[in-house]
């Protein structure tokens, strides 16, 4: 089985603590979906299993396409991939671009999932991360998403928010879990390189939030997507029983993925590779029937590296009997010892065979991880 | 032997020994064109860098004056306290010294107390203020301070800049004029004086000597006085920029011996060569076995390289006598060496050598001084390590190294260079004033309060104004305790510090205070306390870290991430584990950071 995500590069006006690659001009939009349609065909041999059990449109803004042009993609992929009888199709989607003919469309295209950008329902917090919708466009859109037929829906929120409160996060997390949706994805602001937010705080115009409310705030979420029937099953991603995300949940189970447009990556067990990130030079590429832009192969160490981070990031946690038969008996032994430190120190706890970080410490998982790789 | 000369040249770092030595050379020919590069006497990069000479060497010129050829020998003194036994070896084998004082700077403790150790052995001293061709040069001042300091005519005193050549010509001829000869019997039994030794890896150790009386010929059976053992020597010869062969070495010359020596030990700086069939009755006077004052732990950063560690300091010792190690191990830092050091700039220099010569990165521990232990049972200790102290029970007292520190300072500054040396211990034996604004301070301390910070602080309290020299005085009894530092409850075996106890409690919390900042936080809080015994004197909390996480990890994000959390592996591989806390290497040194 395997993935397919999409990277629609298309924003009005981008966020200013974003840092997916897109662009805020709509040259070759209207070909995208064309494009993608050329890229499949280049690259339809790279996956190594198949059936595809989830496509998932990402951005950029992938809400800003047409139903018509996603549904030119989709049904390009249906018709070069065997598909699972039952896969998950998510659409990224800005609540402000979503209406009752479009959600319709979006639902006899065949998409089940929607994952909402709400990032807060309070409207300060939308303006100063520099979103286009506001509070009640958000709970509108979720609203009118459900009432129309998905029952699979996702939202983003973002918290430890400079100019926020946690008594903002708490009501956002409250009108959350009043709202008709299954699935969350939550997370702590990050000042990533190159960002307009990231220079402001770079200047000391920002001041980010003291540690101890990022815990705080963490703490709450956790709390109170238990109450509300939400499992943590990864650190940025709650979910009820039977809705937690399929697609990213393969990318944590090293399950292949095919990425396509600009910059977006690639897994195939052996390697991965990554588009170049720019929309002409990706287009470029197509036009010259080439288009990966960088791959690296995986050695042994990397492999397991990337299992353990993945892994330990989540629920299910890493399982060293699969270690010890797939890297050998001494890794094996390294990661008991590794663990028992962490077991001694309440981070881990072992559930079933497998060792997994206590969501409750998600909050501190980045020194065990780098922990338990190895060298 | 009348045409001979020998001397030395006194001066503190940096007022123009070297430059001086070089126009020396060029000014007799020694040094063709060709071969000049600044300061040829400094050998090693580090020397010429640091601008101070660790190894003393020596140089034999010709010069031709008035129709006779005189053979002067220039016998280069090491530069640095720590390197004080040495130098009087080296001043032992002349008859005069040049005094060089930097115009501007004018004369230094160092210059002075090795001076006074020229002026012991009625060395004839040439005054030479240098560097008159400087702006900030004060000629006249200078010379009142050499008058008031020498007893000496004014007249006496050479002006000169061995930057431009000007006064070198004086020089020369004061050396032949005011030197007297060598004084010695060519066939009287033989007695020469090792003043230096190299290590060559062809050739193997070769000792630098001065022949007192007696002839020394290629091929004769020798005996090295002290060490009592016995040798051929295979080549003796004279030292010009290189190694030169002669037949013989008669009284009153300096010269080079090759016999085959593979260990630097054998060689002992300050013993007396003899022959075999003839000997003399006494070696030279003023022999001591050098012994190392200031000990520390030095650890590979990689635990893999200890071998390769040690095969380092053999080869390090091979010319470098007065270092000296034995295997220890430290829970905290695994395998490695107790090593020795006539003082601290002496262990900057290895640990530097070590680095550049013999790529190795090491981890050096909180230096300490030896200390002499007097059990209840009456045995005497030395304890180079804190960790070796015995049980409080079983110690009837310790006693500790002191030096005779002579500083030199103004007015200005006196007054804060007495409180700190007070502060450290000092007793002030001796103050004079050597000018209106020069005093000079002789202070008895204990050795252990210079091995940290002693001499920056006086730098920086007298503007650096304020020189420093000192010898080894005696031991004295010292009210010592050992400082413990624990982690989380772990005792760490290497930042344990003997100390006095009237400092402990500001140590120890300062101590702690530093490692605080030193020690990374990580996913459970860090107890930093200092401990006398089961006493706890000070504690620092380390907290921990409450949120280190990178919210976001898909398909894009892998690679990034693997990457990220694998440069922080490795940043964990090279921290050291006390118990569940990882310590960084640096915080080893901590001591040696505290302001």
């Amino acid at each position: 089985m395997s993935g397919i995500y999409i990277h629609v590069p298309y924003c009005k006006r981008k966020c200013h603590y974003c840092d997916f690659f897109s662009v805020e001009d709509a040259r070759g939009m209207n070909e995208f979906a064309n494009l993608i349609l050329e890229e499949l065909r280049l690259r339809k041999d790279y996956l190594p299993t198949e059936p595809i059990e989830t496509v998932y449109f990402g951005g950029g803004t992938p809400s800003l396409l047409t139903a018509d042009r996603i549904a030119t993609m989709l049904n390009g992929i249906a018709k070069t991939f065997s598909i699972s009888p039952l896969p998950e199709i998510t659409l990224e989607a800005n609540p402000d671009d979503l209406n009752p003919g479009y959600i319709r469309s979006l639902l006899d295209i065949g998409f089940n999932r929607l994952s909402l950008g709400v990032q807060s329902f309070d409207d300060n917090d939308l303006q100063q991360l520099g979103r286009r919708h506001n509070a009640k466009q958000a709970t509108n859109a979720v609203d009118m998403a459900s009432q129309l037929g998905f029952n699979n829906i996702s939202i983003d929120l973002i918290y430890g928010l400079p100019y926020s409160s946690t008594n903002v996060w708490e009501s956002n997390l409250r009108k959350a879990f009043r709202l008709p949706i299954q699935h969350l994805s939550c997370y702590h602001i990050i000042y990533e390189e190159g960002t307009p937010l990231q220079r402001k705080v770079f200047m000391g115009r920002v001041t980010p939030v003291d540690e101890a409310v990022s815990v705080e705030q963490f703490d709450l979420l956790h709390d109170l997507a238990s109450q509300n029937g939400f499992i943590h099953y990864e650190i940025s991603n709650l979910g009820k029983e039977g809705y937690f995300s399929r697609h990213n949940t393969a990318y944590w189970k090293q399950i292949p993925y095919l990425g396509l447009g600009p910059s977006a990556h690639s897994y195939n067990k052996t390697s991965r590779a990554w588009n170049p990130r720019s929309v002409d030079a990706w287009i470029n590429a197509i036009k010259k029937g080439s288009i990966e832009a960088e791959n690296e192969l995986l050695s042994e160490k990397d492999i397991l590296n990337e299992y353990l981070l993945t892994s330990l990031r989540t629920i299910w946690g890493i399982d060293n009997g699969y270690i010890a038969g797939t890297f050998g008996i001494d890794q094996a032994n390294r990661i008991e010892r590794v663990a028992n430190k962490y077991m001694q120190l309440e981070i881990l706890e072992k559930c079933d065979s497998n060792y997994r970080i206590k969501p409750k410490k998600f909050i501190v998982s980045d020194g065990v991880i780098a922990d338990f790789l190895t060298e | 032997m009348n045409t001979i000369r020998n001397f030395c040249i006194i001066a503190h770092i940096d007022h123009g020994k070297s430059t001086l030595a070089d126009r020396l050379l060029e000014f007799t020919q020694t040094l063709t064109d060709k071969e000049k590069h600044e300061q040829v006497l400094d050998s090693m990069d580090l020397e010429r860098e640091k601008g101070i000479t660790i190894k003393s060497h020596a140089i034999q010129m010709d010069y031709l004056y008035n129709g006779t050829t005189y053979t002067l020998n220039l016998i280069d003194t090491p530069g640095h306290v720590d390197f004080s036994y040495e130098v009087s070896r080296a001043i032992a084998s002349c008859e005069g010294a040049l005094l060089v004082v930097d115009a501007s700077q004018g004369i230094q403790a160092q210059t002075i107390s090795n001076l006074y150790l020229a002026i012991g052995h009625d060395l004839e001293i040439i005054p030479i203020v240098n560097k008159i061709d400087m702006d900030a040069a004060k000629v006249e001042d200078v010379k009142d301070q050499i008058v008031d300091l020498l007893g000496c005519r004014r007249d006496d005193i050479i002006a000169a800049s061995a930057k431009t050549g000007v006064g070198v010509d004086a020089i020369l001829e004061a050396i032949i004029n005011r030197i007297p000869p060598p004084v010695g019997d060519p066939n009287a039994p033989l007695q020469a004086l090792i003043f230096d030794s190299v290590f060559n890896s062809f050739r193997g150790i070769i000792a630098y000597f001065k022949v007192f009386n007696g002839t020394l010929r290629k091929g004769d059976m020798v005996k090295f006085f002290n060490t009592n053992r016995e040798y051929d020597a295979d080549e003796v010869g004279i030292l010009r920029l290189k190694m030169v062969p002669k037949d013989s070495i008669s009284a009153g010359d300096v010269g080079y011996i090759i016999s085959g020596i593979k260990d630097s030990s054998e060689v002992k700086v300050g013993d007396t060569i003899t022959h075999v069939d003839r000997p003399c009755d006494k070696g030279i006077a003023g022999f001591e076995d050098v012994k190392p004052m200031v000990f520390a732990g030095l650890y590979p950063v990689e635990a893999d390289d200890y071998e390769d560690l040690r095969a380092s300091l053999e080869k390090l010792k091979l010319n470098d006598a007065s270092l000296t190690y034995e295997p220890e191990s430290s829970l905290a830092l695994g395998f490695g060496f107790r090593c020795g050091f006539l003082g601290l700039l002496h262990m900057e220099i290895v640990q530097e050598r070590l680095y550049r010569e013999f790529d190795m990165d090491v981890i050096t521990t909180v230096p300490n001084v030896s200390y002499s232990v007097y059990t209840t049972k009456g045995e005497v200790i030395d304890i180079h390590n804190p960790s070796g102290l015995p049980a409080p029970t079983l110690i009837d007292r310790i006693e500790e190294p002191t030096i005779r520190a002579q500083i030199i300072t103004n007015n200005e500054s006196l007054g804060s260079v007495i409180k700190l040396c007070i502060d450290k211990r000092g007793v002030l034996k001796n103050q004079v004033f050597l000018t209106t604004n020069r005093i000079e301070l002789t202070f008895i301390m204990p050795l252990s309060e210079i091995v940290f910070d002693f001499y920056d602080k006086l730098k920086s309290i007298s503007r650096g104004y304020a020189s420093l020299d000192y010898h080894i005085e005696g031991h004295q009894v010292a009210n010592l305790v050992r400082l413990d530092i624990l982690l989380n409850g772990e005792m760490v075996d290497a930042l344990s510090t003997l100390i006095h106890r009237d400092y402990a409690y500001n140590f120890g919390r300062r101590m702690c205070e530093k490692l605080k900042e030193l020690i990374p936080r990580q996913q459970f809080d860090i107890a930093i306390q200092a401990a006398i015994g089961a006493k706890i004197i000070a504690r620092e909390t380390v907290k921990a870290l409450r949120k280190d996480v990178t919210a976001k990890c898909y398909g894009g994000d892998i690679t990034r991430k693997r990457k990220l959390l694998e440069k922080q592996k490795k940043g964990k591989k090279r921290m050291r584990q006390i118990g569940s806390v990882e310590v960084p290497q640096q915080a080893f040194l901590a001591v040696l950071k505290m302001d």
